[in-house]
């Protein structure tokens, strides 16, 4: 009587007194509350071309529990679909770690043939379903790689970089933007989580699902580009290790960002192989690196713009005044030459820029200072950096006597500002700092780049003025269309002859290591003698209709040698393309060029991509 | 008193035995199986199989062979005992060597067609050879401590070759039961204050044993019994069962959460939901309504059993059924204590409600007994 009372207590005690507790115990046990990962936003070019999207990924996972003998099964998987041993013994290893009934991947992006193939063999495979998942995918590939970036897996520092990750980081697999718009677009693009509430049974696995809070998918991003003006850039600088900056120059639209050679950023989804990283990191073009932002070069003769301006502004000349070129100055005992070793003879402004006669910027350069030079490169848009949302946007330089102290611990001389007057020297810009500045001078308007629009802004952006004298504008785009259309101008046979596309330019030709005595002697006089890392590199800068300007363009060949010879045929072929929705018309080449041009339009149209490959999204 | 005081001209013959059985005992049986039925149906998920048809089955078996034992006269039942207690004793040694190994323990003895388990046979022979040596021994005699020695030897021997096997449950029943006997029997308290000195003795030598070579439990026991002691201890690990079992039982509530809709069941959080564990299931599903009410079966059956005992003035017949009786109520008690984290957890199964088969069978061959001496007490003249 004694036992069963006890016993009745007991039972009592708990079931009655402590019920509300064990219940809670009960519910923790069985419920398991899952996040259910958004849908990433795509990212769309101007034109509603995707370049960043969610494609259909078949894959195959496999549960311990079920397989039995998971060897056997790895073994008589990997003779139907293709497998590595490291994929084998990576999924073996990440089913020993794991509680046998979590479901393992053994490969991804299978074909359907693969899938079909597995769904077959089932019965000889147990454990083993294909199953269908969304992963991030470029179909572009490398056209935009340097802009849209590329997506992976959470890693333990971008935890550690945010204060409040996201829970939905925590889903394994789940891939964040590593780099470019991916990367500085992440917010938006990203969603947020759903989340499921799921029944499971005492080993884990799930019985039921009890509830689901559906997620936001995340926004879709319009970036100001141009596929097909991308794609054309990037295949006209093929073979180069070289950048290219497409900006509409009324509202700052970047249309092309251009950086050779590029890469696949679907490798990097897919989780980039050792021998295919190092091969991008050891070829000597790096193409991980985005030229067009990162890439810092000294301007070369494309800065005289800026120097002449400053002298203008300065007061120190009126631009009508002709300086002799003797084909060198000398300053407090050190001589600087001219380009032409023969000299220019007597040179204006107008002239100075369009045979860039380097004499003629010396000697303003002694007369308004590098002060002044510094502040109209600033307002010209040189030595910034933009904010835009792409990885490692660097600044450029515009050496200041501060910072010379600072970083070289000397004082500034006069021939450093000589150096700076023709774009040498410490003076630092990127590609798309040149092409800003040469925005700037076709519209008289601090007009920024930007790369993200919202397609339904209907007002358009209108940038301040930079009130310079239209006098000064008008003898340096002066100067400027002399370069491309005079006879004598640096980039005369890279002409427009086609009515309303007249070009205006300036080349730049800037020297990375000038050729030693050694190397004179040695008999090396000309650049293609020089190894490659050793040559000069090529700029070219333009902007068209002349008289109405729509678009700016900046190219940078690396160690190209010659801005007229090697970056102003690509800077006109690109700008030509930004200006016929992305094919330059043979009209508009000098007669006497089309030959030669039709047969390399021909060569390059077998590589450019088609219009029917650039997939319209209507999301 | 022997069978030979009988007044055999009251005993009820033939198949007017069936109007002296004891009916409230039978209906009390089958209420507590069918408790059970539908348990088992509940825990395989809505499915007579695997669980709840066999059982079915095997309980109308054992009904039948209820009243094939019932119908038997006591005085032949008194006259096999001693015989039966030895051929359980051959069996259990046999297992020691032929027997057949399942789950870590050897329990099963397989003579052609038949796997017998011969631990569950002994809990019936024990308290028959007790019951007959009780009935035999001198009264004046019974608390002198040769012939309490000789009890507890009958008591002892089989039980120790069970807890050989190992199955400490079904050895531990079998002292106790066997303790009952003796004790209803009369013999003097103080035999008892000493046996539970042993006892004390027993539990300390089992756990200073551990670790060493003749350590006198399985490993698996040992951690059960840490469990026991503190089951936060390890809650994936030794502690894991009771402290399911008691989510599970705690949850249930007033009411319970219905009829199969027991989460911690149906999601296999408890272990041996089927079997050793079955009480916690229905603790949760029909809460403390279900639980109690199954408690206050149990009790009715003791009850009923207790007043067959008492009006029985057979010393043979009395003292069976106590042992019957008290080996049942063993049964519950530890394995409701279990369940509910008052005992270490020791393989004892809810007695007609757990599924299985011999211990069924045993059952109701002791509840046969139990009607046996009902039908065939002495009874005064009408």
């Amino acid at each position: 009587m004694g036992v069963a009372g006890a016993l009745l207590w007991r039972l009592r005690d708990m079931q009655l007194e402590q019920s509300e507790q064990f219940r809670l115990l009960a519910e923790e046990n069985r419920i398991n509350l899952r996040l259910l990962p958004p849908t990433r936003g795509l990212i769309l070019d101007r034109n509603g071309v995707l370049l960043a999207g969610n494609e259909q990924n078949y894959r195959v996972v496999i549960k311990r529990d079920d397989a039995g003998d998971i060897d056997l099964v790895l073994g008589r998987l990997a003779k139907l679909i293709a497998l590595t041993e490291d994929e084998i013994e990576r999924a073996r290893r990440d089913m020993l770690r794991n509680r046998p009934f979590v479901p393992v991947t053994v490969a991804e992006r299978l074909s359907w043939e693969e899938i079909s193939r597995v769904a077959s063999n089932a019965p000889a495979l147990p454990g083993v379903t294909p199953e269908m998942g969304l992963s991030r995918n470029y179909p572009l590939r490398d056209d935009t790689a340097h802009v849209v970036g590329y997506v992976g897996p959470v890693s333990e520092r971008d935890l550690e970089a945010l204060e409040t990750p996201d829970p939905v980081l925590l889903i394994p697999r789940f891939q964040i933007g590593k780099v470019g718009v991916e990367r500085l677009a992440e917010d938006r693009l990203r969603g947020r989580a759903g989340s499921q509430r799921v029944e499971v049974n005492a080993v884990g696995r799930v019985m039921r699902e009890l509830d689901r809070v559906e997620g936001t998918p995340g926004a879709n991003v319009h970036l100001t580009i141009d596929a097909t003006l991308q794609n054309y850039a990037l295949e006209r600088l093929h073979g180069h290790s070289a950048a290219a900056v497409v900006m509409d120059t009324a509202n700052g639209d970047i249309l092309a960002l251009a950086s050779a050679p590029s890469f696949d950023p679907n490798l990097f989804v897919r989780g980039i192989s050792r021998a295919d990283f190092n091969e991008l990191l050891e070829n000597k073009h790096r193409p991980l690196v985005n030229k067009t932002v990162q890439g810092m070069y000294p301007p070369g003769s494309t800065f005289k713009m800026v120097t002449a301006l400053a002298a203008l502004e300065a007061g120190v000349t009126d631009g009508r005044e002709s300086v002799f070129c003797p084909g060198h100055m000398d300053v407090s005992g050190h001589r600087f030459h001219c380009w032409k070793r023969g000299g220019h003879g007597r040179v204006g402004l107008v002239s100075a820029l369009s045979e860039s006669c380097d004499v003629y910027f010396y000697e303003m350069s002694q007369r308004c200072g590098i002060d002044r030079i510094n502040a109209m490169s600033s307002r010209l848009g040189l030595g910034i950096r933009y904010d835009l949302p792409i990885t490692s946007v660097a600044g450029g330089l515009n050496p200041t006597r501060e910072w010379k102290r600072a970083n070289r611990n000397a004082e500034w001389q006069v021939g450093d500002t000589i150096n700076a007057s023709i774009g040498q020297g410490f003076v630092l810009s990127t590609p798309l700092q040149l092409a800003v500045m040469t925005a700037r001078l076709a519209t008289n308007t601090a007009v920024l780049p930007r790369l993200i629009r919202d397609p339904l802004e209907r007002s358009e952006v209108h940038a301040a003025s930079l009130d310079l004298r239209p006098e000064w504008l008008r003898m340096i785009r002066q100067g400027m269309d002399q370069t491309v259309n005079d006879r004598r101008g640096t980039a005369y046979s890279s002409r427009v002859v086609a009515e309303g596309q007249r070009m205006a330019g300036k080349t730049g030709t800037s020297q990375v290591f000038s050729i030693s005595r050694a190397e004179r002697d040695a008999g090396i006089r000309r650049q293609q003698d020089l190894p490659w890392n050793r040559r000069n590199h090529a700029l070219f800068v333009n902007y068209a209709p002349f008289d109405t300007p729509r678009i700016a363009v900046s190219v940078v060949v690396e160690h190209g040698m010659g801005g007229s010879s090697t970056a102003a045929p690509i800077g006109r072929d690109i700008m030509l393309a930004a200006l016929n929705d992305g094919r330059p018309p043979l009209s508009a080449y000098p007669a006497p060029q089309r030959n030669r041009v039709q047969h390399e339009q021909q060569e390059l149209e077998q590589r450019l991509r088609r219009p029917e490959d650039m997939r319209i999204s209507r999301a | 008193m022997s069978y030979l005081e009988y007044n055999t001209r009251q005993m009820p013959a033939g198949l007017r035995k069936v109007l002296y059985l004891n009916w409230p005992l039978i209906v009390l049986l089958i209420l507590v199986a069918g408790y059970g039925f539908v348990m088992l149906y509940s825990v395989a998920g809505g499915r007579l199989t695997p669980w709840a048809e066999p059982q079915i089955k095997r309980f109308g078996a054992g009904l039948v062979i209820m009243f094939i034992v019932a119908f038997m006269p006591l005085w032949f039942w008194r006259s096999i005992a001693g015989l039966s207690y030895v051929v359980a004793l051959l069996l259990l040694l046999g297992v020691e060597f032929f027997g057949t190994v399942g789950m870590g323990a050897k329990r099963w003895l397989v003579i052609g067609p038949v796997r017998v388990q011969p631990s569950e046979l002994a809990k019936i022979t024990t308290v028959l050879a007790l019951a007959a040596y009780y009935d035999w021994l001198d009264l004046k005699k019974v608390s002198h401590p040769l012939w309490v020695l000789a009890a507890v030897l009958i008591a002892v021997i089989p039980a120790f070759l069970v807890l050989r096997q190992p199955d400490l449950g079904t050895a531990m029943l079998l002292a106790l039961g066997g303790g009952v006997v003796i004790f209803a029997a009369g013999v003097h308290w103080g035999y008892f204050a000493a046996l539970i000195a042993s006892a004390a003795g027993m539990v300390t030598l089992v756990l200073q044993s551990r670790g060493t070579e003749w350590q006198l439990l399985k490993d698996y026991q040992y951690r059960r019994i840490d469990a026991f002691l503190d089951p936060t201890i390890d809650p994936l690990g030794a502690g894991y069962h009771i402290n399911q079992a008691m989510i599970a039982l705690g949850s249930g509530g007033w009411s319970g959460r219905g009829f199969m809709e027991g989460t911690q069941a149906r999601l296999n959080f408890l272990p041996e939901k089927h079997t050793d564990f079955i009480f916690t299931t229905l603790a949760e599903e029909f809460g403390f309504v279900g639980a109690s009410s199954l408690l206050l079966l149990y009790m009715m059956i003791v009850a009923v059993c207790l007043l067959t005992a008492m009006r029985t003035t057979n010393r043979f017949g009395a003292l069976l059924v106590m042992g019957v009786i008290g080996m049942f109520f063993l049964y519950f008690a530890v394995n409701m204590a279990m369940v509910m984290g008052l005992a270490p957890v020791v393989g004892v199964p809810l007695p007609l409600v757990s599924y299985g088969g011999s211990a069924m069978i045993v059952l109701m061959v002791g509840f046969g007994l139990v009607h046996s001496a009902h039908i065939h007490r002495a009874r005064l003249p009408s």
